[in-house]
């Protein structure tokens, strides 16, 4: 159970595969109820170090392993994540459970329903350990804007996890669930997982259904799984990807078999590399192992070359003013009128509203709110928002001229590892590299897949972003994979 | 030739977004309006006459929109007793508020 001993006490463990639990469940070497009660025991055990849960849905899980135990001993042909423990970012709704999306304007709200994925994981038999903590209501990019205190790195607890969905990568790498669920509006679920060095995946923009997901920005939010290795992520996407009626930007486009698809060999494919990605900013630790990824490829037979993504710098403008606007009509719904927190003794309707969004959010949502009701204002809504996603369509159709000319591109996820709690990262053109790396892929709407892609000499993981066209997560995840498979 | 934020710009931005600013948040908050126009400026260096908005990526081609809306019928909703639970103040049927006082 203990991590490796280091002069910092690291919590790092890796979970099974869902290949190895689906073994033991299914010969009943393993019983689902026990396997609930040990991850249970583990989050006991480490959750007031790292504050990686919000929640638990305790009977909610029981009950499911129960059934799954039941389905075991009839031998009866088991769903695909059959008593697989997964854990899911509270900015998700799971019906009677708390679901804070990381604020106080929602403390002890319990939705009156479930979000599509969770019906979905569930319906495969997978088993709901609890909520997790992430930046107030996604907003961020350290887990350190959450309401309820950070979440902190299983690798180096003094480090962020990276956010906003710090808690869904923080409990894969330190094994407080098997695989989890967070959501990606400008990189939040590819940054945390190269922080805490587990897989993430950033599926096409409606591939997943966003029915159930608090909304930040409703051009941009995804929902995307976190696991220990590229074949489950991949097995994760195929149980939740899929048209949804309930979603009308989802897609009815037919979900492939991922995780059969990510094992297929990389040789032969064209891998782009953009020199926009690797300029100043970038640390030389990530760089080399970075290159180290590329050079992989190489080996394993793919043509490297280098493509032009000279657009890229509009990318943080253009993401700023449309994320933001959005987020600013998003919230308006928190009032204090027909849930959530309200201000006791308002004289007034509209003090009642102004009270409860002043004493509910945080500073970091009310500054974004602020900028995106200003970007949407009379006079300027032309001028700024309608002029953002003029550039946006400039963006996206660059990349496709990209993937014309490549099956996949690959930049790192981060230009920096995790950093220190409190600390930022002070070098601003780090932090203006951060954004860059992730929001392009965000405004395009294209998918990509983070996987661990070495360390730092002090031991911080380092992601390799690997991005693909529309719908093509299959070639993210093969390339994902021959990366994976090179770091053994 | 930029334009700058003023503070009344500011508070009539949280006017509008139904937020109150204290007097030490307001400075932090034209800074940030004023890299609104800054972000803007930067935009500006682009051509887009002629570019449509793109608002919804699945319009692109190969991104997997639905080329057809759905049927137009009727299907229940949620239980209003679920979600009245959640109301902080209700009378079963509505969600009662203080009154609305004219300015």
């Amino acid at each position: 159970m203990a991590g490796d001993t280091k002069t910092v006490e690291t919590f790092v463990e890796k979970p099974a595969t869902l290949a190895r639990l689906r073994q033991d469940i299914a010969s009943g070497a393993v019983k689902a109820v026990d396997l609930a009660g040990v991850y249970y025991d583990r989050i006991a055990a480490l959750n007031s170090q790292l504050n990686v849960y919000l929640s638990l849905t305790r009977e909610r899980a029981l009950a499911q392993a129960a059934r799954v135990d039941a389905m075991a001993a009839k031998g009866d042909p088991l769903p695909p994540l059959a008593g697989v423990p997964v854990g899911i970012k509270d900015v998700l709704v799971m019906q009677g459970a708390p679901s804070t999306a990381g604020s106080k304007i929602l403390q002890g709200y319990r939705p009156p329903y479930d979000a599509t994925v969770v019906s979905r994981l569930e319906a495969a038999g997978a088993v709901l350990l609890g909520k997790l903590n992430c930046d107030e209501f996604a907003m961020g990019s350290s887990n350190e804007n959450s309401a309820y205190g950070p979440v902190r790195n299983p690798v180096d607890p003094e480090r962020v996890p990276g956010g906003s969905s710090g808690g869904s990568a923080a409990a894969v790498a330190a094994n407080m669930a098997v695989c989890t669920l967070g959501s990606d509006t400008g990189g939040s679920i590819r940054q945390p997982a190269s922080f805490c060095g587990v897989v993430g995946v950033l599926p096409t923009y409606g591939r997943v259904s966003r029915y159930g997901l608090i909304a930040f920005a409703s051009s941009l939010d995804r929902v995307g799984p976190f696991a220990s290795n590229v074949r489950d992520a991949a097995t994760m996407l195929g149980v939740i990807a899929g048209h949804d009626p309930n979603d009308a930007t989802s897609s009815p486009a037919a979900v492939a078999d991922y995780a059969a698809e990510s094992d297929r060999p990389v040789e032969g494919l064209r891998i782009g590399v953009p020199a926009e990605y690797f300029g100043e900013g970038l640390d030389p630790d990530v760089r080399a192992a970075i290159e180290q990824g590329i050079d992989s490829l190489k080996a394993a037979g793919c043509t490297v070359k280098p493509v032009s993504l000279p657009a890229t710098r509009y990318a943080i403008p253009t993401y700023y003013l449309v994320a933001t606007a959005e987020a600013s009509a998003n919230l308006a719904r928190f009032d204090g009128v027909r849930y959530g927190y309200r201000s006791p003794a308002s004289a007034t309707l509209s003090d009642m509203y102004s009270h409860s969004r002043d004493e509910g959010f945080g500073a970091e949502v009310k500054r974004r709110i602020l900028l995106g009701t200003y970007a949407l204002s009379a006079g300027y809504y032309d001028a700024y928002y309608l002029k953002a996603q003029k550039v946006r369509r400039l963006l996206a159709e660059e990349f496709l001229r990209a993937f014309a000319e490549v099956d996949a591109i690959v930049t790192p996820t981060s230009p920096v590892p995790a950093f220190k709690l409190g600390e930022k990262t002070g070098d601003p053109l780090a932090m203006y590299l951060a954004d860059i790396y992730t929001v392009t892929a965000s405004l395009a709407g294209i998918c990509g897949v983070t996987v661990p892609c070495g360390t730092t000499p002090a031991g911080l993981p380092v992601g390799m972003q690997v991005l693909a066209a529309h719908l093509k997560e299959s070639t993210a995840f093969r390339v994902a994979q021959a990366v994976e498979a090179a770091q053994t | 030739m930029t334009r700058k934020v003023s503070v009344e710009d500011v508070e009539r931005v949280a006017e509008l977004a139904h937020l109150e600013l204290a007097a030490d948040e307001t400075p932090g908050m034209v800074q940030d309006l004023n890299a609104i126009l800054d972000y803007v400026a930067e935009l500006n260096e682009l051509d887009t006459s002629g570019v449509a908005p793109l608002a919804q990526v699945s319009e692109l081609e190969g991104a997997g929109g639905a080329s057809s809306l759905r049927a137009d019928r009727v299907v229940p909703s949620l239980p209003r007793a679920l979600v009245m639970a959640q109301a902080p103040e209700t009378d079963g049927a509505f969600f009662k508020v203080p009154k609305v006082i004219e300015r």
